[in-house]
């Protein structure tokens, strides 16, 4: 069986958790989902997740706690949790937009709002997920800052994985740098679809395939690969 | 014994051009829709409206009635982005102030506490920091917080599955949200609620007692078509057709004739 981008974003994705241990994994889209469950039946069994709605259930799936928004809110103060949201914009000191586009009092394209992100990036851990790498998602400035980077105060922005790669923000002066590639990925790619020049390091990794039992339980979680098959090259 | 029942007109008479309104519920899930509406088709006008936001953000940004929107996200959750909301937005209709989710929520904790303001880290070094947000030194660690003005109302308006005639009530879904916080930082509380009579088997459910309350409504089907589980699920194709307004004014004009009564 050949492994897909897809598949090499899933894995991206679990990644980003390892480590954690017992901590609230909060992944926002599809894909940072199936990161997340692959992760929790592999290296990381002891991650704490939600139905998306007000309580904890386990690896079955069975409920094994209460986490109305009122309990997520202090849960993320406490600082136990991981994230990893979406992004409109994301721009090279690894500042976060999904609030709006253009001026505040009268944006060009008004998005969903802040939502948590200044509280999230400010207090735990944050990663990022980009289905689609291009310089309209990585510009320069963001027009709002939403999710703060490190330069802002951000506890810990992990990496931001993209169907190109992975990234985080060690460059020079807390700035974005290639970390690895997803095999058939290219670094040409990657500075002709991000809008400002992304650092790039002497040695560069390969984002590492799955392993069968990997692939075996991914395919499980994704069945005809719905979610993994709308990841482009 | 108080008897607080009371229609939707008889609260609306009760609130005035300019006040500043608290909408309970969270995006499209459980919200006081039928309140909602009979305030998008009276003369109220110039409001402040404090939200989660969802369709009764949008709805009221239709319908002019606002003037400032305090929120940290507007959104209708299998519709993530509010298009009515949008649209006032970028014509420039309405003013905002926007808080992170946590601020929004220690804004309505101060105004219910009595406090001026209360501290949190969040928020810092994003763009919600205008000049009218200030920062604290802790004076004790030289930390700097940020100093969330309490969110003070003068009504608010929530929806509850069930209620007695008093103003004490229940949810009987699994999550509260925050509307006891919104109960307790306004002035005056307006409920309405799917049935009267308390469910003595969710002794865990009273999230709202009497004292917090000026007028109960009894509207069966009150959240209109957001989600109020477990009597019933958000009504997706009626939220659908709501969303599709926003680009067809024939479309709009009918859905306003058959749901607000009015031909706005």
């Amino acid at each position: 069986m050949s492994i897909t981008r897809g598949d090499y974003c899933v894995i991206a994705c679990a990644e980003a958790f390892r480590g954690d241990g017992e901590i609230m994994a909060s992944p926002m889209a599809p894909v940072p989902k199936l990161g997340v469950g692959l992760a929790l039946r592999t290296f990381e069994p002891d991650l704490v997740c939600t139905d998306g709605v007000a309580h904890l259930v386990d690896v079955q799936g069975k409920r094994e706690g209460w986490m109305p928004y009122a309990k997520v809110f202090e849960n993320l103060w406490w600082g136990k949790r991981h994230v990893m949201m979406g992004a409109s914009q994301i721009d090279q000191h690894g500042n976060q937009n999904i609030s709006a586009l253009g001026p505040a009092h009268k944006p060009k394209v008004q998005l969903r709002g802040v939502r948590g992100a200044p509280g999230n990036t400010i207090h735990h851990t944050t990663s990022y997920w980009v289905g689609h790498h291009s310089p309209r998602v990585f510009v320069p400035l963001v027009d709002r800052i939403s999710g703060v980077g490190p330069c802002n105060g951000a506890h810990e922005i992990r990496v931001v994985v993209t169907n190109l790669g992975v990234f985080d923000l060690c460059g020079p002066k807390q700035t974005m740098r290639l970390q690895s590639l997803h095999p058939g990925a290219t670094v040409d790619q990657v500075q002709e679809r991000t809008g400002f020049t992304v650092f790039i390091p002497d040695q560069i990794g390969t984002t590492r395939a799955p392993t069968a039992a990997e692939l075996e339980i991914i395919e499980k979680l994704d069945p005809e690969a719905r979610i993994r098959g709308a990841i482009k090259a | 014994m108080s008897d607080k029942r009371m229609t939707e007109a008889q609260v609306v008479a009760q609130l005035q051009d300019g006040m500043t309104l608290g909408i309970g519920g969270w995006g499209s899930r459980r919200k006081p829709m039928s309140l909602v509406r009979a305030i998008a088709a009276s003369d109220l006008k110039d409001l402040t409206i404090v939200s989660y936001g969802g369709p009764d953000v949008g709805l009221l940004c239709k319908t002019g009635k606002i003037k400032r929107l305090i929120f940290a996200f507007v959104s209708l959750d299998s519709i993530a982005l509010e298009p009515h909301f949008r649209a006032a937005r970028q014509a420039g209709e309405i003013e905002i102030t926007e808080l992170d989710e946590g601020m929004f929520l220690q804004g309505l904790r101060a105004a219910g506490w009595g406090m001026p303001f209360l501290p949190t880290r969040a928020g810092l070094g994003s763009s919600v920091m205008t000049p009218e947000l200030k920062t604290l030194i802790c004076p004790y660690t030289g930390q700097e917080v940020v100093a969330v003005p309490a969110l003070k109302l003068d009504a608010a308006l929530i929806h509850m599955h069930r209620a007695d005639i008093r103003g004490n009530a229940q949810y009987l879904n699994d999550d509260p949200y925050f509307d006891d916080l919104f109960a307790m930082a306004a002035d005056r509380t307006y409920l309405s609620t799917e049935r009267i009579g308390l469910d003595d088997t969710c002794s865990h459910r009273y999230l709202i007692n009497r004292m917090m309350v000026t007028g109960v409504v009894e509207a069966p089907g009150g959240a209109w078509f957001t989600d109020c589980s477990p009597d019933y699920p958000r009504d997706e194709a009626l939220q659908r057709r709501y969303a599709a307004t926003a680009k067809d004014p024939d479309a709009w004009r009918a859905f306003a004739a058959e749901f607000l009564g009015a031909s706005t």
